[in-house]
Order: structure tokens, then C-alpha cells, then sequence
């Protein structure tokens, strides 16, 4: 009943309103310029740039040591990954032969990012869609984490634990008692979460069938990481191009065809599984060794084209550096999993209810520091 | 499919008279002119190369930009269906695009490059009607470097202000009160 209702007299007019930049459920600085029909989505319109640094035009100021900080602040739910992913770059362009250990303690700290995220994401996935409870669960087991984090490094959310070359301190004597403690505790609660958040028949009716994005346009819309493999695309870097430990360990690649809300959600969860137990394939296996190869202590890199892309949280981030042999990039793109899965909001959220778009919004796990570079 | 055999595939398409370079004139209202440009295409305008890089590198000429991207995503062989990365580049006399492309199928990928003429008023065609994603990116190149794209539907800021002054991620932008120069 578009335009008009049953009753002819009433014709019912499109108008503008706007969602956020100060709205829970955007998570942050975002605002949507919604056009709507009564309570039909006609258009969404995204307006970024609220929290814009310029990471990227910082970048070509900065040495290589100093750009892995920056990284922290773009995806901060997946701070450590990002690290990675500059530092993987660097060492590549440098061809550094990098020590087992690094690889393996690299990879074990980016699950536990994962899951960390997928925690915070699963608990304000059930705030948004009216179930507040889920908040407090998820955040009672990414503190966990966090305490681990803090004692390896020193930091709880923006790590910096890697450097060009290795990481910048060895483990803690305590890391491998206490993830293994997490790992069995984990293991009870995600089926907790289950009982909790996905058999809940008001859930599933808020988000099966709701914001169904098909498998060509996933692709088309450079969709990656949990969004597309909702949708039957694989597209895990973690598979295709292993990077660490990462080609040591078998794991599958969570993927649904259904490409609903409630499929964006089930990945999310398979994924906590497959973490847990890339985990503990590896936890027992650190082997012994030095935690970092020196490096000079500015890094020039060859002149060339370096391109690095890994697995966070949210989906694909490529690192493309172009240098000229200096000490800073000439230019450094981050091309990052937020900017591309938001463009393809508008294509699945038209048609649906407003309630419908802050359920679609919680699954494509949007961080809006990750969009506004 | 290696470089090597991508880079001899791509080589052979458009000195081959055959071979009928056709571009769906659905959206694009320029592919007319497209379509006349590509038949007068020959592989001397296509530069390959794979130093310093780990992809197989493309630069092209504005004027057959469209035809190629248009056949790298269509052509069975090459079917690069993923764009999973658009940057804008300043190099300094020109500027620039940079398309890293992937195929789901066959799971290769190529770096295409197209630079703009001028540097004043650059303008490259756009490609969003061959992947969604370029809509967005397109903006923000746009919004960070001022080229702009021949038929993008919606090209304005996408980030910054309407009315900002100048391009940012240039080289040669001042802002004296932003920014910190080392």
C-alpha cells in the first residue's frame, strides 16, 4: 500500500527525517538521511565525515613505526588486526624473515580481537532490537579478554602490540594460562547466548527475512567479511590468502546462503566457534624463539607498490602502500570493510520498516571510525 | 590464471578486429562515444607491468578506460567481478585512479590505472554501473582529490563540507591553521 491507504481520502506524503548523528543505534557519529513513507523506507542516505582525521593524508607525514598507531584508531574493535596488517606490509616490502613465534602469538591475539568484537557486536545486536540484557553478557566475556590484553601489553582496546619487525613486548609469563582459563570458560556461554538471544521468537521475527542481500550483489557491492558470507560469497582472506599462522591451522569458513539479518547474525556466532579453535590449536604450540627481528631504526622501504590485506572483525582491510624509497609512504589507501559494506545499506534497507533498518544496521556491525578514516 | 597468461589475454583483445568491443548503452550515456573510441584502440595504448608490484599492473588511457573495465568484469576469461579496492593517487603532475580488481570465479587479481589529463579539472569516466561499490568510492575520491567522474549518479562531498575549499589529500593543499608539516 504505497501512496495511498485503503481508504482513498487518505493519501499519505514522503518526507525527510534524519537518524542520528547522535543516535544509539548508529553507534557512533553517523547520520542517515532517511526518506520515508509513513514508516517505509524509500531512500537511505548516508552523511559521513563527523569524525573524519584524515588517517590517510597523516600517513604520508608519518614514519612506518608510526603509522601502525594510527591504524588503532580506524576499526578499534579490531585495533590489533589493524596493527597487523600495516606491520605484514612493511615486513614484506622489506622481505623480514619473521620469527614463528611472532607469527603464532600474532594470530592467537587476533582471534581473541575477534571474539572480543563479536562479543561487544553480539550484546548490542539484542540492545538494538529491544533485548538489553545481551549488552551485559557480551561485555562480562570480552572483559576477559580485555584483562588478558592489558596485561600482555598494556592496553585494553588501542593495543599496538605489533611492530614492524615483531611485536613490541614477549608474552606475559601468565598469557597461556589465562586464555586457555577463557577458551573453557567461552565454550559454556556461547551456548548460553544461543538459549539466550537466537531461539528468542521475537529475534528470529525481527530478522529472518529482513535486509536480504543476494550473493551477486555482495560482490557487487564489494561487500566482505560476516555480510557476504551470509550470503554465500567466500570470501574469508583468512582462507584465501592465509597470512601468519593462519596457513598452520585448519578451520572452517563459517558461510549461509540466506543472506537475511538472522544468516549476518548466525555467521557472527559459527565464527565465535571457529576463533575458539584456531585458539587452541595454537595455544599449546607458541614455540620458543625471539619475539622481534631488529629492524633499522628508520625503515625505508624499496620503491614499489605493497598491498597487504587481512581478516578483521568487520571483513577485508587491504593496506595499498605506494612508495618512492623514503622514509614515508607516498600515498597510503586503507581500503576498509565499514566503507564498502555501508555503501550497500541503501540497497537492502528500501522497502523495510525503520525498525527493520536499525536491525540491518546492528549486522553489518558498522564502526564508524573504520568509515571515516 | 598467472600474470603472464592475464597480461598476453588482455594484450590480444583489442588489435583483434574480431573481436566486437559492445558496451551495454543502458546507464552510460557516454558509451557511444566508447564504443567508437574502442574500435580504434590498439594494445600499444595499454602499458603492463609487473615490477615492484606483486599484481599484474595496467595503466590505460582515459579514452579507453571504460571499454577495458567493462570487458575485464564481462570477458568469461577475466570475469573480475570483485573491486575490492579504489584509491586516488597524486602523482605529482597528473592525478590518478588505481582499481584492484579480483575474480571470484578464478580467483586472480590485476591493479588497472588511469590517469586524468589534466590536473585542473581531471575527469575519468565512472564505472558504478559495472560495480556498485564504485559509487561510494568514486565520492570519495571526488571529495579528496577533485576528479570527478563522467555520469555518476550522485557526485558530491562525501565527507568534507560543501563547501570546502580545495582537495585535501593532494599534494600540493596548504591549510595552515589543520594541518601540522614536519
Amino acid at each position: 500500500m504505497e501512496g495511498t491507504t485503503k481508504n482513498s481520502n487518505f493519501k499519505t506524503e514522503e518526507y525527510q527525517i534524519n537518524m542520528g548523528p547522535q543516535h544509539p543505534a548508529t553507534h557512533g557519529v553517523l547520520r542517515l538521511l532517511l526518506t520515508i513513507d509513513g514508516e517505509i523506507i524509500k531512500k537511505v542516505e548516508p552523511d559521513l565525515g563527523y569524525i573524519h582525521r584524515s588517517i590517510e593524508k597523516m600517513c604520508e607525514r608519518d614514519s612506518y613505526q608510526q603509522i601502525v598507531h594510527l591504524t588503532d584508531r580506524m576499526d578499534y574493535l579490531s585495533s590489533n588486526i589493524n596493527n597487523e596488517a600495516v606491520c605484514l606490509a612493511v615486513e614484506n616490502a622489506l622481505e623480514l624473515e619473521i620469527p614463528d613465534r611472532v607469527k603464532v602469538i600474532r594470530t592467537i591475539i587476533g582471534e581473541l580481537t575477534r571474539i572480543s568484537s563479536h562479543c561487544l557486536w553480539w550484546g548490542v545486536m539484542g540492545m538494538d532490537v529491544g533485548a538489553l540484557s545481551t549488552f551485559f553478557y557480551g561485555f562480562r566475556d570480552r572483559e576477559m579478554i580485555n584483562d588478558i590484553f592489558e596485561e600482555t601489553c598494556g592496553a585494553r582496546l588501542t593495543m599496538n602490540y605489533n611492530v614492524p619487525g615483531g611485536l613490541m613486548l614477549d608474552l606475559h609469563p601468565n598469557f597461556v594460562k589465562r586464555v586457555k582459563k577463557f577458551v573453557t570458560h567461552f565454550k559454556t556461554k556461547i551456548p548460553e547466548y544461543d538459549r539466550l538471544l537466537t531461539g528468542n521468537v521475537i529475534f528470529q521475527k525481527r530478522t529472518k527475512g529482513v535486509g536480504i542481500l543476494t550473493k551477486e550483489d555482495a560482490i557487487s557491492f564489494g561487500a566482505s567479511g560476516p555480510v557476504a558470507r551470509a550470503s554465500g560469497y567466500s570470501c574469508d582472506v583468512r582462507k584465501h590468502h592465509p597470512y601468519s599462522a593462519l596457513d598452520k591451522v585448519t578451520f572452517n569458513e563459517a558461510l549461509l546462503t540466506e543472506g537475511d539479518t538472522f544468516a549476518r547474525y548466525q555467521v557472527r556466532i559459527q565464527e565465535l566457534w571457529e576463533s575458539l579453535s584456531i585458539i587452541e590449536q595454537l595455544i599449546d604450540n607458541i614455540p620458543e624463539g625471539e619475539h622481534r627481528v631488529k629492524t633499522n631504526a628508520v625503515i625505508k622501504l624499496p620503491k614499489g607498490e605493497f598491498y597487504q590485506k587481512v581478516e578483521t572483525a568487520r571483513g577485508e582491510l587491504g593496506v595499498y602502500i605506494i612508495s618512492k624509497g623514503t622514509k614515508n609512504p607516498y600515498r597510503l589507501k586503507f581500503r576498509s570493510p565499514g566503507f564498502s559494506n555501508l555503501s550497500l545499506l541503501n540497497h537492502i534497507a528500501v522497502g523495510g520498516k525503520i525498525g527493520d533498518l536499525v536491525a540491518i544496521m546492528a549486522t553489518i556491525d558498522l564502526v564508524i571510525p573504520d568509515i571515516d578514516r | 590464471m598467472t600474470n603472464n597468461t592475464l597480461q598476453d589475454l588482455i594484450g590480444n583483445w583489442f588489435p583483434n578486429p574480431e573481436k566486437e568491443v559492445f558496451i551495454e548503452p543502458v546507464t552510460n550515456k557516454i558509451s557511444e562515444s566508447n564504443i567508437e573510441a574502442s574500435k580504434s584502440i590498439n594494445s600499444s595504448l595499454l602499458e603492463f607491468s609487473q615490477e615492484a608490484s606483486q599484481f599484474l599492473n595496467i595503466t590505460v588511457q582515459p579514452e579507453q578506460f571504460y571499454a577495458l573495465m567493462h570487458l575485464l568484469k564481462t570477458d568469461e576469461q577475466t570475469q573480475f567481478d570483485y573491486l575490492f579496492c579504489l584509491s586516488g593517487v597524486d602523482w605529482g603532475e597528473e592525478v590518478g585512479v588505481v582499481y584492484h580488481l579480483e575474480s571470484t570465479v578464478h580467483r586472480h587479481m590485476i591493479v588497472v590505472k588511469v590517469n586524468a589529463s589534466n590536473r585542473e579539472n581531471p575527469i575519468l569516466d565512472s564505472v558504478f554501473d559495472i560495480w556498485a561499490t564504485a559509487e561510494f568510492h568514486e565520492r570519495e575520491v571526488f571529495d579528496f582529490f577533485g576528479i570527478k567522474f563522467k555520469n555518476h549518479p550522485n557526485l558530491k562531498r562525501l565527507f568534507l563540507t560543501d563547501d570546502w575549499d580545495g582537495f585535501p589529500l593532494r599534494k600540493d593543499y596548504v591549510d595552515t591553521i589543520n594541518m601540522i608539516v614536519k
